[in-house]
């Protein structure tokens, strides 16, 4: 996967770019755990790992829906967003144990929901807002979550 | 012609039974559960969010809905079920509980795309029979969705959003601003007393030939602005300038690209449906887009606009009654689309699945 140093990224482009150049390095199994505030870019960094994936479809946020698939890439991609859940037993009353891990790569934004139910060789990356428009991305769990 | 409908494709547990006659459906009885909560007429049921719940209420709700408007299951002719869109698990529940129980009392079982029960709900809830062409305008918490209906079957997507929904935009900045859920009504209340020009928030795709959406830039102009001036916070004619701000950004966009559609088309009917409809702001503005386009304005009451069974029951009612065959898939269907043919991936997928378990 993509290198473990924090990086700055100035514009939502670049934040999707970064993104994906995760999709190189993803396997089946993959379990990324995304943190970051309202706004952040989470699911601008989707959006690049989706592409990166060679899905061509819409990637949006499943803040409503909790899980959007994105299938007909080179590995199926599931991009879990857990913000309207409120616990584990929320979690697992959705079925979100049937997608983590999954068989193909599973992105999971709020993850700070189901912390007992993450593998433990599943990826930590935490957004920060630099500015407005910058990003620092770092690899390991927010501070706040 | 009678059909139970059945939707549980996110949070609602939601059944209803609609009468199709010549020209029009008419519901007969319709229940959410989260209503059901507030009232407790059916006494013990928690809904909560997108969860295996649906599994509880569904054999209680069902019953006590035929009970409640005197309707034995002899009496239906179908059994509509919410096919996808939505959450696997919440789908698959309603799924196969609608599959049993046409198994067991010999009722014919159909799959409804529940993006197609919104774009027609508006005829069902103003009792108005089904007309093409139309621009369909869903906008809700998990969609916001620009569709040129042509005929049965036959939708074109003019546009969509590009990353939030417009309703989790409303519920995002709610949060932001520490209102609490739902945020939409409290946003709406606030922006009454607000100035809606305090502040310039960005408008997406400006372009007239460009029917897309995006509210993640709106979302974080907002996020931005409290970080900048955080006494906002604790002062309500900056929130209530604030609210009427946001809200007029979200709303001229809607308004003026569901302007620009029926302009594009031709089409003289804009259905507008889906939670954000409850917006009054919304709905005054879409009746003046209408208005300049010499077009006509169908939108659903605010019961209607969020998600139910009664547009389920009656979409599969009105195909019917127009000779449009449905069927029933093999299996749900998690991406669902109103563009393309049924039965994709994930159909495949759990196929694989089965096959493998045996």
């Amino acid at each position: 996967m993509a290198a473990e140093d924090s990086i700055i990224l100035d514009s939502a482009e670049a934040t999707q770019l970064y993104g994906k150049a995760w999709a190189d390095t993803c396997r089946a199994g993959d379990v990324i755990a995304l943190y970051g505030v309202l706004g952040s870019g989470k699911t601008q960094l989707v959006k690049g790992l989706a592409e990166g994936l060679g899905f061509d479809g819409d990637v949006t946020s499943p803040t409503f829906t909790i899980i959007h698939e994105y299938i007909g890439g080179r590995l199926p991609l599931y991009h879990l967003d857990l913000y309207r859940l409120e616990s584990v037993e929320d979690a697992l009353r959705a079925g979100m144990d049937d997608y983590i891990p999954s068989d193909g790569v599973t992105v999971i934004e709020w993850p700070d929901r189901v912390l007992p139910l993450l593998p433990a060789n599943t990826r930590h990356f935490t957004i920060e807002v630099a500015s407005l428009n910058e990003r620092l991305i770092r690899p390991g769990v927010s501070a706040s979550a | 012609m009678r059909v139970l409908g059945i939707e549980t494709s996110c949070d609602e547990t939601a059944v209803s039974v609609v009468e199709a006659q010549i020209g029009k459906t008419g519901i007969l009885a319709n229940v959410v559960s989260s209503q059901i909560r507030l009232h407790e007429q059916f006494g013990g049921i928690v809904p909560e969010v997108a969860t295996r719940e649906h599994l509880r209420n569904l054999p209680q709700l069902v019953p006590g809905l035929l009970t409640q408007s005197r309707i034995r299951l002899d009496d239906l002719d179908a059994i509509a079920v919410t096919q996808g869109p939505g959450l696997a698990t919440s789908l698959l529940i309603g799924y196969s509980y609608a599959r049993a129980l046409g198994l067991a009392a010999d009722i014919p079982v159909c799959g409804v795309n529940h993006l197609e029960g919104h774009l027609f709900s508006p005829f069902l809830a103003l009792s108005q029979k089904v007309e093409f062409p139309f621009i369909g305008l869903i906008v809700s918490g998990g969609h916001t969705l620009l569709v040129h209906a042509k005929g049965w079957n036959h939708y074109e997507k003019l546009g969509g959003t590009v990353d939030d929904a417009a309703g989790e935009a409303f519920d995002k900045v709610a949060r932001l601003m520490d209102i609490s859920y739902p945020g939409g009504p409290k946003i709406e209340k606030l922006a009454r007393t607000g100035n809606a020009e305090a502040y310039a928030f960005p408008r997406s795709f400006p372009q007239k030939d460009n029917f897309n959406f995006s509210f993640s830039g709106l979302k974080t102009s907002v996020r931005y602005f409290f970080e900048k001036n955080p006494q906002a916070h604790d002062d309500n004619a900056w929130k209530a300038d604030l609210c009427a701000s946001f809200q007029s950004a979200v709303v001229d966009v809607l308004a003026r690209k569901a302007g620009n559609a029926l302009a594009a088309t031709g089409c003289k009917r804009l259905v507008a449906s889906g939670g954000v409809l409850c917006n009054n702001a919304l709905r005054v503005a879409l009746a003046q887009a209408c208005a300049e386009q010499g077009a006509n304005l169908l939108v659903a009451d605010p019961k209607l606009c969020t998600d139910n069974a009664a547009m389920i029951a009656a979409t599969a009612a009105e195909k019917m009654a127009a000779g449009i065959p449905l069927t029933l898939a093999t299996d749900i269907d998690p991406n669902l689309s109103l563009f393309k043919r049924p039965g994709s991936t994930a159909a495949v997928k759990n196929k694989e699945k089965l096959m493998r378990q045996r």
